[in-house]
Formats: C-alpha cells, structure tokens, sequence
C-alpha cells in the first residue's frame, strides 16, 4: 500500500446513462443525505433545489421513432483549464466557494456566502441554487435530518458537495486504523450508492486502479458543453449518437 | 475646555481613525454576517452515537433488505442492504422517502372516532381499549342477529402472517369475505392454476439468465415486480458498453422508461398484447422453430386431440395458425406484419427467450386469456421451469397454525356467498373480486355489507370509477381503518386503529412476486413507536379475546411477536439474525418441469375451465386467444383513448406519494396543482391544442381539467395520464397535486375470470 499522501488525487464520476432508467433514486438519495428542505410547492425548477437533477432529452424525432435519455445531473466539479479554477470559484467575491487542491472537490461554505448568486450566473450547467425560503421540515420530520449536513439558511446558494462529510467520514475512519490512504469503495456520494441501476461510478479520475479511470476512456465517455473549457469532473458514457451530440461538445 | 471648529473636525476624524483600526468594525460586520444566517429557526440536527439497523421494507411486494442509519433513537437515512439477496445494496426512490413517511404530519397519532360528516375530518382522540370494545360490539352485534358474513375486510395482500391472521380471524368470526386488492398476482395464480394446475402460486421470471425479453407492457423498470431487481436486471442486460448480455423488445402503447431502454420499442394498439402474442406463436408454429421436445412431452392441447367420448377438440396450433396470421395481427396490434415474423423468429432462435405479461407495475389485474397467450409462447419455446425461463412458485405454507375453531355461527355464515362473487359459480377461477365490490353493493344484488375493515389499502383512492367507489363506502354503515396514515379511506371511516409504520413493527415479509429463489424476509422495529399506535397483528389478537368463545379460543397467542416467533419454528433465530433466508436451490434443481393438472402436463387447452361450471361454447374459450375488452364509451362521441401511465417516481398503490417523490417530478408532469396529460403533437393538432394549453377531458364517467403536453413518444389517438397523484387527503404536500386518473375511469370485468381488465377508457378533448 502506498503511504505516501496522493496529491493528485481528482475525485470524479462516470455515469452510464445508457444503464440510468431516469428512476429519480439519486436525487432523493441526495435529497435524504444532505437535508435538502423541500416546499409544498416544487414544480417551479428554478427555486426547486435538487443537487442532483435527472434531465429528460429527447431526440425530437416524430412518433415511432422517438428516443428519450436521462442525464442525471451533480455539480460537475469543474477543475478549470488553461490556469482559470471552475466558473463559480472565480467569481466568489466571499471565497464562499472554492476547490480542495488535495481532492478537486469544489467546496460551498454556507455560512460565508451571503447570496450575490454570481456563481449561479456563471455556472453553465444549472448546479447551483438559492435559498429563497428559511427551511422549514413539516411534522416529526426534523428528526431525520442528518447531523453530518448543516441545514441551510435563507439567503445563501448551495449545491452538490460530491458528499464531502462522507469523504472526512471515510478518512477519518483510515486515520483511526493507521491508513494514510482511503479504499475506492471507502467513499462514494450518496447518489451513487444508492442507484439501482448501478449507473453510477465514483472515485479518483487519476488512479489508474480506480474503475472511474478506465470508463473515462471509452470511447463512448463524453462530458456536458467541453467546449467551454469548463474541464468537468463528470463523464457520462452513451452508445447512442444523438445523446452524445446533444451533449453539445 | 472651549471646543472651537477645528477640534471638533480633529476629534471626530481621529475617533473615526481609531475606530477603523479597532478590531470593533469587522466584529461587529462578521458579527450581523452570522447573525442574519443563525435564525433560531434553522434546525440543528443533534450529534450523537450513529447506529445501522437492518430490516426489510415493505412499502410495496418489492421486499427488498433495507439499512438505516440512525443517530441515537432517530432514524436519519434508509439505504439499501448490501448483502440482501433481493436489493443487492440498491434502493428505489420510494425506499429511500420512506422516513418521510415514518415521521410525516399525515401520520395518525392515536385511535380516533369520528364526530363530524363522514370525510369532513372531525375526530375525536379515544383510547385503545374504547376503540377495540366499540368494534367488538359491532362485530357482536352481527354475530347475534346471525349475520356475521356482512363484516368484510379489504387487505393490501394476503400473503404473510399479518395476511393470514385476518383470514383466520374471519374464518373463526363467520365471513368469508376477505378480499385483496387487485393486481397481476390474481392473473398469474389464474394462469397458472389452469395451465399448471398450481393453486394459489405465482409465476417468477429468471430474468437475470434470459437472453431474448418480449415484455409485453411491462414496466420493467418503472415499478414493475421487485423494482429494484428488475432495474438492476436492466443494467446486467446491457453488460458494459462492448458487450451486450441481452436483448429486449418492449411492446407498448407510450415509450415509458422501460420502452426507452429496451433495444427496441414496438408500439402497440392499447389492448391488443394477447394477439400480438398469438400472432407470434402462428409465426413460430409455421416456421417449425418450436421447442417440439417439451411441446411434445409435456404439453397438452397443442394437436387437436380428441376426449374419451371422441369428441374433436382444438388445439392451440390449429387456432394460431388459423386465426392469428401475421396480416390479421397487424391488422389489429397496427405492428407490421414483417416486423411480427421478424419477431417472432428472432425470440424462438435465441437460447434462453422470455415472454413476460403483466402491465405497468402489475397494480391492476389484465385478462386471463391475454396472459394465456404469452404465457403459450414460453411454452412454446421450452423455457417453463427451466433456466433463464418462467418458474411456478408455490406459496410455501407459513402458517401451521392450529386448525380454527368455528362455533354454529361461523360454520353457518362462513358458507355464505362471497359478496364479491370470488369462487361462486359465476367467477369459478378467481379468489379476489375487488372491482366487482361497489357494483354489486350499489345495486343491492348481494346481501349487505354492514361492517367493513380496510389494512393496508386506500380502495377510495385506488379503483377505478371514484364515484361509484364512494357510494358504495357510503352504503356501509361501519368502516374501520387500520391506517398509519390519513389517506383516503381512513379519512372517510368511523373508527380509525392505526397500525404502527413499516418502521416500527414486526413483520414477515414473504418472497416478492417475480423472484425465482424464495427469499423471506424480516421487517422489524428500528425506531420505536413515534405515537400512540399499535401492531394490527395485537389489535386482531385483542378483538379475538374480546369477542371471546371459539374466536378467542382461535387467537391463543399472546402477541404479535409470539405468534411470529411460533409461526416461524425453527427458522426463527437465523431468521431475527441474519434478516432474510433464502433457497438458493430452487430453480436449479428442477430439470424436469412438474406439472400438476389433470393431464399431469403443461395445458395449452385449459380442460380444468370445462369443468368449472363456466359454460364453455367453444374449444377457443379454452384455449389462449385475443378477446377484446373493449373500452366504455362510443368511438363517435369520445374519438380519443385515455389510457394511464406509471412512473416509478410517484407512489400509486395506498401510500401516499412522499414529498422528496413529488419534488423529482418533471415540470411537463406537474406544474403547481395542475396535472399534464400526454397527446402527440399530430393529435394536438387535428384537435387544435397545443403545449401546455389547458383542456377538458370527458369519458363517460366524468370530466377533469387538465394541462397537455405534446409528446412524441405516444400513439396518435391516445392520452396518456399519470396514475397517483390527485389525491383527497394526507397533507399539504400531497394533497390536491393534480388529478386522479381513477375519477374518469370505470373497470371492465373479463367474462370468464371477472377480473378487471380494463387498460383504458374512451374520451374526448374539449376547451375550457
């Protein structure tokens, strides 16, 4: 085992949205994990907060010869290119948002962001979202909340954390055993363990070992708007055409 | 001290000074920054000792293994078991919403009697033992004016202990009428006990090991059997992307999810699934490419055959090749008729092929004669009880429970008709009748229903024709519920007893339909009872010592717990400590199929229907065929179809769809209360509607606004509407979100079976 502490590690995803039945498991996984509040109301999908969000596409092509997809969609954790951090990052005028140079997990402090949402304009992919609301959980349900995820406030932007309390879990746990380093199966969100599908693949994009490396270089493998130079730490793999056109990179 | 102007400027701009370079300023700002973000009302969820629980959740027959995480005595997420043989470690977004469920505000807190209008939701708080005494006297009643067989109970499943007791409580009490709620286990038990001759079994598909899947309108991964299975089982087909394990072909009127993910989507007239299955069989039969080993020993009724008083009859292969033409399929399915030889070659040349029947998620009955017919081409290709094939499952008997003892009362009662007319002469086949209930209470044709229990169903919400529904519940003077939650029915009863959540009790959890290997399960209490609820296993027990005699007599147990513990013998320890048994040798060691009818083979001719009592006209009415079931209404006054959906993002059976569920849906499903009904856009416009544009829908049983969204993906002709939401009760979250597909439809009983098997009902467009 190698001791040596991995700089380079790059935590990321592969989802095979040709497996993905558009079930909507992981956004209420996410939902149950990270005590996403939720209003009487949430069929308006510009306040409705949904870390995770199965987008449904088409191929437009009239009857029989329609094709749907689902494009189940985290924060891409944007690592940047050409020296530029993701979008978001650079126009945290708080430092609200930032990324772990250890992990490539981009980070939201709630308590630091006091809710400008410029990074809601500069994120391409629609990830973030505001608290318009105080949090309010009906009957007994605050019971459930889970204490490894602050609840946030009214006024600030939050957004998928690829489960980073489940990470501090994980390497706190190694650290009790003497370990400098974490198993891939140690750490997954919790959209990815919960998928039924198995869609899903989480771990370190630069770990040749890790199953993540190997399915990022199918040739099937693409990411959302590349052309942006956003560089996303979510792949997605797809054998139909029209899907991977529709991802327009 | 004289204080001109300029020591005025010069005090006021040093103090201003040394205030700027005090710490006082970016205290007091980083200070209002915390405070405007620690509203006392932002809940802080308490730290403390992090424990997992295992147990099995019972939200629908999935019966997958659940863990949850809980955080002292607070259960804080609920996620798959990772070593359950069902789940493997996945979970379906219902399992996950289910703590929504546990500590929700539809949640009843005590037992309750109404004091207000039925429906009006004035109760009264009363206590366990007034609520116990006041339905014991109820049922006493009856008992003394020597009508017990007028108490009924409506149950979600029969199956299990919890099941079985209230089967025993009404065998001891005097009524024979425990009634299930419908869904494709009254066909699959129907199918099987005529071309089995298994009674009450079920019908398991090894999906995992076929490699050719006919799913015809399954939703295979919209909810369909054991959702999560079967959404892995998805996945195993596709294998990773180089390779593909098999392949699926799904025939269905809309492209659900499933029909997205299969290899191939054949859309198909709503209805017609049984000739389409025919017409694959006379294209398998005229090709020679059948299975002439198994058709030959071990099936009967293939060759026209003659009865010992030399009489001719049909066979299957004279009905399908006379009959069912690939030019007179296509001419009813709309498939084409290449597309069905095609078909129907390319399934009987793969090596493990697999027919699979029961629409959507299986939460309504179908035609017998529909499912005969795709269950015949399993036959045809040899993979009954074979691997990668279809497997009988017989009900493995869980209940040695002493015999019951009936006093006059019972015996006498007990012989009584069932109301719902299941067993009688007229519906020889079928055990459960749910969808003939409020017509045959409506019109007075049986004997009244004077006492009515409901477990784990929401029938209000759930069958078809809302209104007839109603009256019916209106017609009966006293209605129990057993509900943990405020649903429909509870709201529309006289005594509530809520039972505790799935999350609170004990309970055995039999092997889910559609699993090959018997897997039992245990749901056991992990956070103890939230409010003043109790087991409806302790309630039925506590009713039997109340109403005392030979009923009491029948309920010696002390507890739920005890009798689950007897129940369970010697399985019960490995069964508390590990959570579930399995019989991994089941399947793999039954080479020879086993079939137990009167001819001791597979029957494509069912003879067991002719001995029945149902009046048989022809051979055909025997054998597997298209029958029509048409829809109500009139094609010139309702030119369009409405036909439901199912998605498994919305919980349709008796639980009320949870907040997290509702929250996925897409905003072309739901937009504020307004529900979206699916047209294709050709349609829309024949009819000049377009996206998004309000419209009234009207079918002979009622009309209802909705909002369209034109979809490619469904048959010109068709509207396609979710089924689950519009619900009249629980809370503010559920409540009044859309509309009820049930308030515009009506069931259409199959003659033979008197199953519903109904998939749709004529309608209309109109403006609003």
């Amino acid at each position: 085992m190698k001791e040596a502490y991995k700089e380079t590690t790059r935590y990321g995803m592969v989802i095979d949205l040709d497996k993905c039945t558009g079930c909507g498991t992981c956004m209420v996984a996410c939902m149950a994990e990270n005590n996403i509040s939720f209003k009487e109301d949430e069929t308006n999908k510009l306040d409705s907060i949904t870390w995770m969000r199965v987008y449904k596409i088409t191929n437009g092509r009239p009857y029989p010869n329609t094709e749907i997809c689902y494009i189940p969609r985290p924060c891409m954790h944007c690592e940047g290119s050409h020296g530029h951090p993701a979008p978001c990052v650079s126009v945290c005028p708080a430092t609200a948002t930032d990324q772990d140079p250890k992990t490539g997990i981009v980070s939201q402090i709630y308590t630091r962001c006091f809710g400008c949402r410029y990074c809601m304009a500069a994120c391409p992919y629609h990830a973030r979202y505001f608290n318009w609301w105080d949090p309010v959980w009906p009957g007994e349900m605050e019971k459930y909340l889970n204490p490894d995820v602050s609840p946030r406030m009214r006024g600030v932007v939050e957004k998928c954390s690829f489960c980073h309390h489940r990470l501090q879990r994980a390497k706190n746990k190694a650290y009790l055993e003497g370990r400098r380093e974490i198993r891939e199966d140690e750490y997954i969100p919790a959209c990815a363990q919960a998928c039924p599908a198995n869609a899903i693949t989480f771990g370190d994009l630069n770990n040749p070992e890790h199953k993540v490396y190997k399915l990022k270089k199918s040739p099937y493998a693409f990411r959302l708007l590349e052309r942006l130079g956003t560089n996303p730490k979510v792949y997605y793999l797809s054998r139909k055409g029209w899907v991977r056109r529709a991802a327009d990179n | 001290m004289k204080l001109d102007r300029r020591g005025f400027i010069k005090f006021f701009t040093g103090a201003g000074a040394g205030l700027m370079l005090s710490p006082l300023p970016w205290k007091l700002t980083d200070d209002i920054s915390i405070w405007t973000q620690n509203w006392p009302w932002t809940p802080v969820p308490p730290e403390g000792k992090v424990t997992y629980a295992h147990t099995a959740c019972t939200l629908c027959p999935g019966g997958c293994g659940i863990t949850v995480r809980k955080v002292e005595d607070r259960a804080i997420k609920i996620e798959g078991r990772e070593d359950h043989p069902v789940n493997r470690g996945g979970i379906c977004i219902l399992g996950l919403a289910g703590l929504q469920l546990l500590y929700g505000p539809s949640r009843i807190k005590s037992p309750l009697k109404r004091t207000g209008n039925r429906g009006s939701g004035r109760w009264e708080k009363i206590s366990w033992e007034e609520g116990i005494s006041e339905l014991s006297s109820k049922l006493s009643e009856l008992r003394r004016n020597g009508e017990a067989h007028t108490a009924a109970c409506i149950l979600g499943s029969d199956r299990g202990t919890t099941g079985h007791l209230f089967s025993r409580f009404f065998t001891a009490y005097g009524s024979p009428n425990v009634i299930r709620t419908p869904s494709i286990q009254d066909t699959y038990e129907i199918t099987l006990a005529l071309m089995h001759g298994v009674e009450g079994g079920t019908i398991a598909y090894d999906l995992e090991r076929a490699d050719f899947i006919i799913s015809f309108s399954s939703g295979l991964v919209e909810g369909w059997g054991s959702p999560v299975r079967t959404i892995m089982t998805n996945s195993l087909w596709k294998g990773d992307p180089s390779k593909q394990r098999a392949r699926v072909v799904q025939v269905e009127t809309r492209l659900s999810n499933t029909a997205a993910k299969a290899d191939e989507w054949l859309p198909i007239r709503p209805g017609t699934d049984a000739a389409l299955a025919m017409g694959l069989a006379h294209v398998i039969i005229t090709k020679g490419i059948y299975d002439k080993r198994f058709v030959n020993k071990f099936c009967f009724g293939f060759e026209d055959w003659t009865d010992k008083s030399g009489k001719t009859h049909m066979g299957f292969k004279r009905l399908a090749l006379e009959q069912y033409s690939p030019q007179r399929v296509s001419d009813i399915t709309g498939i084409s008729a290449s597309k069905i030889v095609a078909l129907g070659q390319a399934f009987a040349k793969a090596t493990h092929p697999l027919a699979v029947c029961g629409r959507g998620k299986g939460s309504t009955a179908g035609s017998v004669y529909e499912f005969m017919a795709i269950h015949a081409l399993n036959a045809l290709v040899g993979n009954i009880n074979r691997r990668g094939g279809v497997f009988q499952l017989r009900e493995s008997d869980i209940t040695q429970w002493p015999t019951v003892k009936k006093d006059a009362i019972a015996v006498r009662c007990g012989k009584m008709p069932r109301i719902d007319g299941a067993g009688t002469d007229q519906y020889p086949l079928a055990r459960h009748l749910l969808n003939r209930f409020p017509e045959v209470i409506n019109t007075g044709k049986g004997y009244p229903i004077k006492v009515l229990l409901v477990h784990d169903a929401n029938p209000i919400y759930t069958m078809p024709d809302s209104k007839a529904v109603e009256e019916a519940f209106s017609r009966i003077p006293f209605i129990v519920s057993f509900s943990s939650y405020m649903d429909e029915t509870a709201k529309y009863a006289d005594l509530i007893l809520p039972n505790h959540t799935y999350l609170e009790r004990w309970e055995d959890v039999p092997t889910p339909i559609g699993i090959p290997t018997p897997v039992l399960s245990l749901a056991r209490p992990v956070v103890k009872p939230q409010f003043d609820t109790r087991h409806v296993g302790d309630v039925l027990i506590t009713l039997a010592r109340t109403l005392g005699g030979t009923i009491a007599e029948s309920f010696k147990w002390d507890d739920y717990e005890t009798l689950l513990k007897d129940t369970m013998g010697n399985r019960w320890n490995a069964l508390k400590d590990k959570g579930f048994l399995e019989d991994r040798t089941y399947g793999e060691a039954s080479s020879a199929p086993t079939f137990s009818t009167s001819s001791g083979k597979f029957e494509f001719y069912a003879t067991r229907l002719s001995r029945t009592g149902i009046k048989i006209k022809n051979d055909i009415e025997c054998l597997p065929h298209y029958e029509p079931i048409s829809p109500m209404g009139d094609s010139s006054t309702y030119p369009l179809i409405l036909i439901p959906y199912e998605s498994i993002r919305i919980a349709d059976g008796a639980i009320g769809n949870p907040p997290f569920l509702t929250k996925t849906l897409e905003d072309t499903v739901l937009r504020k209360d307004d529900l979206f009904v699916e047209i294709n856009p050709r349609t829309a416009m024949k009819y000049g509607f377009s996206e998004l544009q309000y419209a009234m829908i009207r079918t002979p049983r009622g009309k209802i606004k909705v909002r369209l969204h034109l979809y490619d993906g469904i048959m010109p002709g068709i509207l396609a509407m979710p089924k689950g939401l519009g619900h009249s009760a629980y809370d503010r979250f559920i409540k009044g979100k859309g509309v009820n597909f049930n308030t515009v439809m009506a069931s259409a009983e199959e003659p033979v079976s008197g199953l519903d098997a109904t998939w749709g009902i004529r309608a209309k467009l109109e403006r609003v």
